[in-house]
């Protein structure tokens, strides 16, 4: 039955992952999302549904403590904001190396270094250009609501088993903190181990006299070995652009401006939306719900019809290059945005799309 | 219908509990709501303010930098946002401890004697729910009834035999709030 509950972003992935029947999180408390790991231990969900919750000794264990439940097919996931989610990178990278699936969360604050703890979006290029080392891909899912935090968590469990991959909510202090309307579903069981073996023959289950040994790792010392594993993970990657891109349009029909936001950058340029349309600026605005795969088709197709796109970010202008890359320059793109943990506000967003 | 209201005062005064129950209020009744706190250090000790949107439409952006309604407990407060209240907007404020009054011509101003009340009956801890009535008395978003659903949401099980006090709270507000500038 469907319950609607007032919830804070971060407590929404908490209550996520419960109710979708996570295995464990592993994590490490950080503004501005510790209310993720609070909410879980508040909850008590090893005595509903068993899943294990565990306040690592840091990031780097916590990440790891993700790559051993992965690798026996189990749901498990961790959450951190950007300094935290820095110190993941190698795991990160051995995760996606060794084609084990895995759920990371990011409330991204302020950067550089420590930075502040307030709302940024500039992670975009560590989560969807590699941040670790080697040729790899995170999917990539951008949430502009309370609901989608929810929904998103077992979305992300959904992408991450079908493809083997990791996949990161790429999420910001505002979409963390804000409180909104969450309709929430019922308590799903965990899977049972004799499901992961016939659904997930990979996992290291435990090796019965039918099959060989199931290897989990990220190291081939013979190069020819590496190179298909490349290929096996581009041609996968492939698949993953072909099948899984998401977005969302408003008011792009008569649309002569284009704005290009996501996660609550997006939300604040519906505002703009409004805002420009009482000044009769015919706008409209894509929001990218997976930065990587990356909406291009869409962007080029709506973009190139427009007379400019204000790309709207709370960083320095990174999704910009994308966007770019998508129109093939056909059209001029700009960028507005602030840092640090500033917010920008509808009317200086409404003043630099007037400015295009 | 679309209210956009900041609540803004020092952080112990119950501001954000406020705004949590007046959201709670409007998803028992049904409406699209959102809640974003100032969060950061300066909350400890200092200032706190609260965004709440209450809609019967899908709400654009938690952030906003211009208000249908200006809840004001604090001086520091009134200086930020007395001018973002949007022309014919509404700023309703405590006068306890406000040195500068608004002075904007152009908005609906009350004035709600929240702390003064508050210790003169003894109940100092509803004071935001005093405040809370003075809003609704000019703006009733939510009904009684939501409200009191409102508050079994938002309180904890072992506080619920506090709700009737916090309803009379919210009637004493709807009666000392009193007219500064009208239009």
């Amino acid at each position: 039955m469907k319950e609607l509950k007032l919830m804070k972003g971060n407590e929404a992935i908490a209550e996520g992952a419960i109710r979708c029947g996570c295995d464990g999180y592993f994590g490490y408390p950080i503004t501005p999302q510790s209310e993720i790991l609070e909410h879980l231990m508040a909850e008590k969900p090893y005595e509903k549904t068993g899943m294990v919750v565990l306040q690592a000794e840091s990031e780097v264990a916590s990440i790891n403590m993700v790559y051993g439940g992965a690798a026996v097919g189990k749901r498990v996931m961790t959450t951190s904001s950007s300094p935290g989610v820095s110190l993941m990178q190698e795991g990160l990278s051995y995760i996606a190396g060794a084609e084990l699936p895995a759920l990371v969360v990011n409330v991204v604050r302020g950067g550089p270094g420590l930075g502040t703890i307030q709302p940024s979006q500039a992670d975009y290029f560590q989560s969807v250009k590699g941040g670790g080392h080697g040729d790899y891909r995170l999917i990539t899912l951008a949430p502009a609501s309370v609901q989608e935090m929810y929904d998103f968590v077992e979305l992300g469990f959904d992408l991450a088993f079908k493809y083997r991959n990791p996949v990161m909510i790429l999420s910001d202090g505002i979409i963390g903190q804000v409180m909104e309307k969450v309709e929430v579903g019922d308590y799903k069981p965990r899977w049972t181990d004799d499901y992961i073996v016939k659904t997930y023959p990979w996992a290291a289950t435990g090796k019965p006299k039918s099959r060989n040994h199931n290897i989990i790792t990220s190291l081939q010392l013979e190069s020819d070995k590496q190179e298909k594993v490349n290929l096996r993970l581009q041609a996968k990657y492939k698949e993953c652009e072909a099948n899984e891109v998401r977005y969302e349009t408003f008011q792009t029909e008569d649309a002569e401006y284009l704005l290009i936001a996501y996660g609550s950058s997006a939300r604040i340029c519906q505002k703009v939306l409004q805002l420009a349309r009482k000044e009769g600026i015919k706008v409209g605005l894509i929001r990218p719900i997976t930065l990587w795969p990356f909406p291009k088709q869409i962007i080029h197709d709506i973009g190139i019809k427009t007379k400019g796109i204000l790309n709207v970010e709370m960083n320095a202008g990174q999704m910009i290059e994308d966007v770019k890359l998508a129109v093939e320059c056909k059209v001029p793109v700009k960028h507005y945005g602030r840092f640090g943990g500033i917010v920008p506000t509808p009317s200086e967003i409404l003043n630099a799309l007037k400015n295009l | 219908m679309t209210e956009e209201i900041i609540i803004a005062g020092f952080g112990g005064q119950g501001v954000l509990s406020m705004g949590k129950i007046l959201a709670y209020s409007g998803v028992m009744q049904n409406k699209e709501v959102s809640w974003m706190p100032s969060y950061g250090p300066e909350m400890r000790g200092g200032t706190s303010n609260v965004t709440v949107i209450i809609s019967d439409e899908r709400i654009s952006s938690p952030c906003l930098n211009q208000f249908d309604t200006a809840i004001i407990l604090n001086q520091p407060s009134m200086d930020k946002f007395e001018n973002s209240v949007k022309p014919g907007g509404l700023l309703i404020y405590d006068p306890n401890g406000i040195t500068t009054h608004p002075t904007r011509k152009d908005i609906n101003i009350y004035q709600i004697a929240a702390a003064e009340e508050a210790s003169k009956i003894g109940i100092a801890k509803l004071f935001n729910m005093i405040v809370l009535g003075g809003f609704l008395k000019i703006k009733p978003l939510v009904t009684d009834e939501f409200l009191k659903k409102g508050l079994e949401k938002s309180l904890p099980a072992r506080h619920h035999g506090l709700i009737p006090e916090n309803i009379k709270a919210v009637e004493v507000g709807k009666e000392i709030l009193k007219p500064y500038h009208t239009l």
